[in-house]
């Protein structure tokens, strides 16, 4: 593998998505989780502990797309024009799910806040779903004509593998989401969110088991680059012994490497998913010829170029102040006048 | 309608939308780092409870911009693929640079000015509130720098043709640093602090309406009004400057604005009316050979009327007339307002003047319509071109998306942001009649030891 311009963009653009994955996995997965719960101080609890980082997190979302319409504009065009109601309700979700974690605790009445409780949930859940299906598609396949222009239907994005990797992607982030809920709460509700955490990482081993089956039975092109290399397998052994490190420090009650073991296991998945579509960014099916690549869907070299400089300058600044923010909101969370 | 129409229709509706709340975001974050840095200058605890209020206010209005915000850069893909493979290696550069050096920033810090009084110093506290609004400010830069790539293209060349043809960046700085891009940001972002300026003002003068808060309303009026006046003054001369640079650089977007037709050396500057575009004539009041003046700085100097430009290449010219003369006319009137609201102030009359008060309670709506309609001709006037002379708006259209989808979206997003203003609404108008909190002037937590502060020194 050479490591030009090209290939660097499509790490970057990978640690991006990781990076939301990774961090708005866990405020997706305690909205996904927060109606599991029927009292109100135990929600704002929830609701209190992703409250400072959400909307940062979220910013992922938004420069992994920036950087993807700026280093790949073709495979931004043919997905977000091919995708496109998917997305819409997809932009709906995350404007529900956004405006109810502001607006929730603004009054007190009952039926309000069930209003906002059910449109944080319901957003956050169906935002994942619709992520899930999305990458689903990326990998099994998407109709691509000779232009380089999506050639499908609405429809013909919901066939059962993509719909499959959707609630594998709910499951990993209501598993993501409550182990963070377990670091961040102290008292009944912290032994509560044990007790889902461990519901919700067997849920997620189940929706695992079966996502590999399906990929190596039907989705073969997405397990190329493992077969071929083997000693790459040692990523798939990792994320299982993540996962299986969670009840483990749960048990020896480390909290925050629970946590950690997590974000491993998201970043292994993310990790096999890349290498294993790498060069292809979209595959084309059933014509594998029209598949947009790292080069016949990127930009001039120029400003991939001009672009590495930019993150060179601002990723590592990024990286240390959210590190920083982070610190500073670390422990359990306290209601106080601010609160959500 | 076709598809073209109602992609128009739904880019308009979201950014019309959505940039109701970016102005008031960095305008908010002025007035935020002003009061902050007043409250621990002179240790006045007022200024500690207006940063605290204002703070409530800038978090509203933060996030129905973030969730309406990403709609946008969703929509250029979804609608607008072809002219996003066409810009994607200049525009998507800006916009990826907005999301690094802008976004993080401002959503970081965020979280420390929202919910870090009691865990960080006051100096920490003040340093997020900085770069909160440095964070907005930078995000200005970016988006203003790409739409001016699109209204004057600089730094470029086009590589391929037809169908895959596409603008390759040739020259960064010069993409940057394109003809227009400075005094547009400048305008914008005066427009921004004007429109965060007269927010804290209409709400105070309520106060002073309604005998409530007076202490609080008075002082957030003075550092309201004093921004309005500057910012007001600056927006004067940024909007002369980026007029010229129209003329200089779309003479078809000028002659939009201002409705003219034939080629003159003694152009009339429209005062009020509307454009006859029937008879091709403006009916109004206007000043004889005004616009030479301001074009030229002389009584002669040739400005291009429509009748020069190929028909296919001129902009709708009554609503480019109508929103360019509505932003100029509404931005004197916040001039005059905020000249006289600081006339009052010094006199210190401003409280006796019901009349007065009145006007600033409505006020704020001034600066939101002036960038509304500010943007609205900036956009219209450049039609039919999407990149000025390179790509027309027809041709940037989605390949695959039809009538049928786009419908959709446009009602659903029209329902979502109804719901979206009413709900903003109804929580700003909540906030202001809860009014600003009696605890917060005095101030708790590690706020509340301004005198270690001082022992650090």
């Amino acid at each position: 593998m050479h490591l030009d311009l090209n290939t660097i963009w499509f790490i970057l653009v990978g640690v991006l998505f990781t990076g939301y994955a990774m961090l708005d996995g866990f405020d997706l997965g305690v909205g996904a989780l927060h109606l599991f719960t029927k009292d109100d101080q135990e929600r704002r609890v929830l609701l209190n502990s992703i409250g400072p980082v959400w909307d940062g997190n979220e910013v992922w979302l938004v420069t992994a797309g920036g950087a993807l319409f700026a280093a790949f504009p073709n495979v931004y065009a043919t997905i977000f024009s091919g995708f496109y109601l998917a997305f819409y309700l997809l932009l709906a979700a995350l404007i529900f799910r956004a405006v109810a974690i502001e607006f929730r605790s603004k009054q007190p009445m009952r039926w309000w806040r069930q209003m906002w409780d059910v449109s944080f949930s319901g957003g956050s859940i169906l935002a994942a779903l619709l992520m899930g299906v999305a990458l689903g598609n990326i990998a099994w396949g998407v109709p691509v004509d000779v232009n380089g222009e999506f050639d499908g239907t609405f429809f013909g994005l919901l066939k059962p593998y993509p719909l499959l990797i959707g609630v594998t992607t709910v499951a990993l982030f209501m598993m993501h989401g409550a182990i963070y809920g377990v670091m961040k709460t102290e008292g009944a509700l912290h032994d509560k969110l044990r007790r889902w955490a461990m519901n919700c990482i067997i849920f997620f081993v189940m929706c695992a088991a079966t996502t590999t089956m399906a990929t190596l039975l039907y989705v073969q092109h997405m397990a190329d680059r493992v077969r071929e290399n083997p000693w790459l397998f040692s990523i798939v052994l990792v994320n299982m012994l993540a996962i299986a490190n969670i009840p483990r420090e749960f048990h020896l009650n480390h909290d925050r490497r629970a946590f950690l073991s997590s974000c491993v296991a998201i970043i292994t998945l993310m990790l096999l998913f890349g290498l294993n579509l790498f060069p292809n960014m979209v595959y084309s099916l059933p014509n594998p010829e029209y598949s947009l690549n790292i080069y016949n869907a990127a930009s001039s070299q120029k400003t991939l170029g001009i672009m590495l400089v930019i993150a060179c300058i601002g990723v590592p600044v990024v990286i240390a102040y959210t590190v920083c923010i982070y610190w500073i909101f670390r422990g359990k969370v306290k209601l106080d006048r601010m609160s959500y | 309608m076709d598809v073209l129409t109602l992609s128009r229709i739904q880019f308009g509706a979201t950014v019309g939308f959505h940039y109701i709340y970016p102005p008031l975001s960095i305008g908010l974050g002025v007035m935020l780092v002003i009061m902050e840095a007043a409250w621990l200058k002179t240790k006045n605890p007022i200024y500690h409870q207006m940063a605290r209020f204002w703070t409530k206010v800038f978090a509203l209005t933060f996030a129905i911009g973030v969730a309406t915000g990403i709609v946008m850069e969703f929509e250029f893909g979804t609608n607008w693929a072809t002219y996003s493979r066409f810009v994607g290696d200049v525009f998507g550069s800006a916009l990826a640079a907005e999301g690094i050096f802008a976004f993080f920033l401002e959503s970081g810090f965020l979280a420390v000015l929202l919910f870090g009084w009691d865990k960080v110093g006051p100096r920490m506290h003040f340093f997020s509130t900085c770069m909160v609004c440095l964070g907005a400010h930078f995000s200005a830069v970016w988006i203003v720098v790409a739409n001016s790539w699109m209204q004057t293209p600089a730094g470029y060349h086009i590589v391929g043709e037809g169908m895959h043809a596409r603008a390759e960046v040739t020259d960064f700085w010069q993409v940057v640093f394109n003809p227009s891009s400075m005094d547009r940001l400048f305008h914008t972002v005066c427009g921004a602090w004007q429109t965060g300026a007269f927010l804290v003002i209409s709400v105070s003068a309520w106060y002073l309406l309604k005998k409530k808060h007076v202490e609080f309303a008075r002082a957030s009026l003075r550092v309201g009004l004093i921004v309005a006046l500057v910012a007001a003054l600056l927006q004067i001369i940024s909007g002369d400057s980026s007029a010229r640079g129209v003329a200089k650089n779309q003479p078809a977007k000028l002659a939009g604005f201002e409705g003219l037709y034939n080629t003159t050396s003694n152009a009339p500057l429209v005062l009020v009316g509307y454009v006859d575009e029937k008879n091709q004539k403006v009916v109004g009041i206007a000043i004889p050979d005004m616009l030479t003046m301001l074009v030229y700085r002389e009584f002669n100097g040739v400005v291009t009327g429509l009748n020069d430009i190929p028909p296919a290449d001129r902009p709708p010219v009554s609503a480019s007339f109508l929103f360019f003369h509505g932003m100029v006319g509404i931005g004197f009137t916040t001039f005059a307002i905020a000249v006289l609201g600081c006339f009052y102030l010094w006199r210190g009359t401003i409280a006796k003047k019901r009349w007065f008060l009145w006007i600033l309670v409505f006020s704020v709506l001034g600066p939101e319509l002036a960038n509304e309609m500010g943007w609205f001709a900036a956009e219209v006037g450049r039609q039919p071109w999407l990149v000025w002379h390179e790509l027309r708006t027809p041709e940037g259209l989605s390949a695959v998306v039809k009538a049928d989808v786009v419908l959709t979206s446009l009602i659903l997003f029209t329902f979502i942001y109804f719901l979206l203003f009413a709900v903003f609404i109804y929580l700003l108008n909540d906030k202001i009649q809860h009014g600003p909190h009696d605890d917060d002037l005095i101030p708790s937590g590690k706020l509340a030891l301004p005198d270690e502060l001082t022992e650090h020194k």
